[in-house]
């Protein structure tokens, strides 16, 4: 397979069994934050590794191939971005070390290629110093030509080059402009640089000074400063407008769930039950058919309609990262944070664990102090992550009216979404105020942050999100869903009376719901949900799935749909306790298995269980108490 | 050199910037004193020292011109620029970076 974008580069990609003699050489790519590095790490590799538009996106190390024009394969390295070679947090220790030779899994890189930001190359140059006293053989990139080229900056890459001792090529890793210069030393013998001197590496001053004047004899032009950043930012940092339009933002993509996706979510239903009929008219009356029908297509495919809004949620937060709002929105939190002990840079993995916990656990690892690390890592799956969306969605359509409560900006049903939403936050501020007063205590870290310049979210980034999110959607939809669907249908069709199933409630599916039943009954579940909660352990989304299999197994030959079957099992107090307890409960096994290799052991993740597990059923207790005491 | 963007100036907070520049008679000592649009010079970082380093990397390097931005809603944290980039500190680091006392 060849990339499209490779041609250009003359480098060939190889995805797919490696060439014989394997990778000839290890090639690390080093800079500060946020300068491209994992953009250009996908230019050369024809890799999706994620980029966004602020520090601290790529917190591990990511390979890659890349295969020359003479045949010969070179391993690549994405690193974490990091300022200088003192490191502070744990992304930033990952590059040091590697640099260092201190990971025993990884040799040492063969060459670097160091990237650096074009349009503040005299702040970016200071790492220069560093790397090239490392003695390495060493490319020296500077990235973002393109804005370097629009903001009227200039610079002589011979004389840099020759002042360097070591090569230097232009790049817009974004447009994909100058790459072949990279080719071409990655195709050369690697060779050390030859610098003249070098500044003590100890003193920041010293080296700053140095290359102020390193940029100064390449006659470095620094651009303007960015107008449009600046005029965003007078309206986004504004203490009144600011504030206003996220929330008008907000609002907007929550009514957007509702009503704009309610049309594709009805689209989507009717092809499945469309097609889940044709099935059932298609196929020859068997159990084989009743696995299909109300198994599978009733457990798969109703999770599969929430896919519409779990896009638009993506696309929303994918505009956020990739404009650089988001560092401004850490920036806005910050006040917020320290108030309950944390501050603005948890914020980021907060957001990001909106989309999900499991990569929100990991981006944990920028913030510098260990205990904030750790208090951050245990609130992050009270945020309302994609996973509840379809959850949520169906059981606030199906008891709740949609009424306009704000004209058309805001109805019923989205204000009881972003109530939810509200409800994992506030868990989450409480838990962190628990937390840094009792068991993380710490010192309050200084609040350090780079703000990036806004840029246009591409639509092909924007795009390459959304398809990467449905597929591992319906990755998901595939296996774990597709799993629990057919088993659950077993459970349901076992044991057999007379050579026939069970009714259902008699069946085994049924008695492990009734098991459960006395301990969930205060909650106001029978003992359908029960089965629900059970499965739901695997993924929350999976409960959905359940409910339809046992809604359509259960169902008389018209079937009801799923909103339906859901009043008929719950009445409104157990319809509210239900969501209670999926805002609060940590019904997601990669974010244990995620939260465990972070933290370094159990303590953390049981920890963490068990007090998400006892504050849905005592919140959830409490929610349908006041609920029927309050209807009824 | 002041440059306000499309938002500022009048209206909100306005009054409030007005009372403390009563409050203020003497010349901007700390970066903290430094109101938006407002320039100073570094002197020194009062930091532990790993916190210097850091700001250092980032640009606040003793005689380097710092230009204050916007706050955040509640005056904290601010953006100020530096060395061609943005960065967000709060007061209470930027009450121990000391500027240059000018003639
Ligand atoms: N205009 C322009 N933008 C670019 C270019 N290269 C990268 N970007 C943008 O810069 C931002 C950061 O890119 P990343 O590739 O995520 O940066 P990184 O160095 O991997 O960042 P960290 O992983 O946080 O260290 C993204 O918004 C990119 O779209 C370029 O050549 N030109
Ligand atoms: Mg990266």
């Amino acid at each position: 397979m060849r990339s499209p974008f490779s041609e250009e580069a003359n480098l060939q990609v190889t995805s797919g069994p490696a060439l014989l003699d394997g990778p000839t050489a290890t090639v690390a790519l080093v800079g500060p934050p946020n300068c491209g590095k994992s953009t250009l790490f996908n230019r050369l590799t024809g890799l999706r590794q994620k980029t966004a538009n602020f520090p601290g996106v790529t917190v591990e190390r990511h390979h890659g191939t890349v295969g020359l024009s003479d045949g010969r394969e070179l391993e690549i390295l994405d690193l974490p971005g990091t300022y200088s070679l003192t490191p502070r947090s744990e992304d930033e220790r990952i590059t040091d070390d590697l640099l260092r030779g201190k990971m025993p899994e990884v040799c040492i890189p063969d060459a670097v290629l160091l990237v650096l930001d074009s349009t503040n190359l005299g702040r970016h140059l200071v790492l220069a110093a560093p790397m090239l006293a490392l003695e390495k053989p060493i490319l020296v990139i500077l990235n973002m030509a393109d804005e370097l080229r629009r903001r009227g900056g200039e610079v002589d890459v011979d004389a840099l080059s020759e002042r360097l001792g070591a090569p230097v090529v232009l790049v817009s890793a974004a447009k994909g402009e100058g790459l072949e210069g990279i080719s071409q030393f990655l195709e050369s013998t690697f060779r050390a640089p030859d610098p003249v001197g070098l500044p003590v590496l100890q003193s920041p001053p010293s080296c700053r000074q140095w290359a102020g004047q390193v940029a100064a004899e390449s006659a470095y032009r620094p651009p303007v400063a960015p107008v449009w950043t600046q005029r965003l930012d007078s309206l986004f940092l504004h203490s009144f407008f600011g504030p206003l339009v996220f929330l008008l933002v907000v609002l907007a993509v929550f009514q957007t769930i509702f009503s704009a996706a309610v049309p594709l979510m009805d689209g989507v239903e009717a092809l499945i039950t469309w097609s889940g009929g044709w099935l059932e008219s298609a196929l020859p009356d068997s159990a084989l058919k009743s696995l299909l029908v109300e198994g599978v297509w009733g457990g798969v495919g109703s999770v599969l309609v929430f896919l519409p809004q779990i896009l638009l949620l993506f696309l929303f937060l994918g505009i956020l990262e990739d404009s650089g709002y988001l560092a401004r929105a850490a920036v806005i939190a910050d006040r917020t944070m320290a108030k309950v002990g944390l501050q603005g840079k948890s914020f980021i993995p907060l957001l990001s664990a909106y989309a999900c916990a499991v990569p929100a656990v990991m981006a944990t690892r920028t913030i510098e102090n260990k205990r904030d690390r750790f208090a951050t890592i245990l609130i992050a799956p009270f945020m309302t992550c994609a996973a509840r969306l379809p959850v949520y969605i169906l059981v606030i359509a199906a008891f709740m009216e949609s009424r306009p409560l704000l004209g058309p900006f805001l109805g019923t049903r989205a204000a009881a979404l972003l109530g939810l939403y509200l409800l994992g936050f506030l868990a989450a501020l409480v838990t962190a105020v628990i937390l840094k007063s009792t068991i993380l205590r710490s010192d309050r870290t200084p609040f350090v942050m780079e703000l990036p310049p806004y840029r246009w979210p591409t639509a092909k980034s924007l795009g390459l999100r959304l398809l990467d999110r449905s597929k591992i959607f319906l990755r998901r939809a595939g296996t774990v869903i597709l799993s629990v669907a057919v088993a659950l249908w077993i459970l349901a069709h076992l044991p057999l009376v007379d050579g026939q199933a069970p009714e259902i409630g008699e069946s085994l599916a049924g008695t492990m719901g009734r098991t459960i039943e006395p301990i969930i009954e205060p909650l106001g579940f029978d003992w359908k949900i029960g089965v629900g909660l059970v499965t739901s352990l695997a993924a929350r989304e999976v409960i959905v799935g359940t409910l339809g299999t046992l809604n359509g197994i259960d169902g008389d030959e018209e079937s009801t749909g799923l909103q339906e079957a859901l009043r008929q099992d719950l009445d409104l107090g157990g319809a509210v306790a239900l969501l209670v307890f999926f805002a609060f409960a940590m019904q997601c096994m990669s974010t244990v298995a995620m939260v465990r290799r972070e933290t370094g052991g159990w303590r953390i993740p049981i920890l963490q269980f068990t007090y998400m597990g006892v504050l849905a059923y005592v919140g959830a207790f409490v929610a349908n108490q006041l609920v029927t005491w309050w209807w009824v | 050199m002041r440059s306000r963007g499309w938002f500022g100036g009048r209206g909100w907070g306005r009054r409030r910037r007005r009372r403390r520049r009563l409050r203020r008679s003497r010349a901007p000592v700390t970066l903290a004193d430094l109101r938006e649009g407002e320039s100073g010079v570094v002197d020194s970082l009062q930091l532990p020292e790993d916190v210097a380093l850091r700001l250092m990397e980032l640009g606040f390097i003793p005689g380097t011109t710092v230009v204050a931005g916007r706050a955040a809603p509640g005056g904290d944290p601010r953006v100020y620029r530096v060395d061609g980039s943005e960065i967000a500190l709060r007061r209470e680091t930027t009450r121990h970076l000391l500027l240059r006392l000018l003639g």
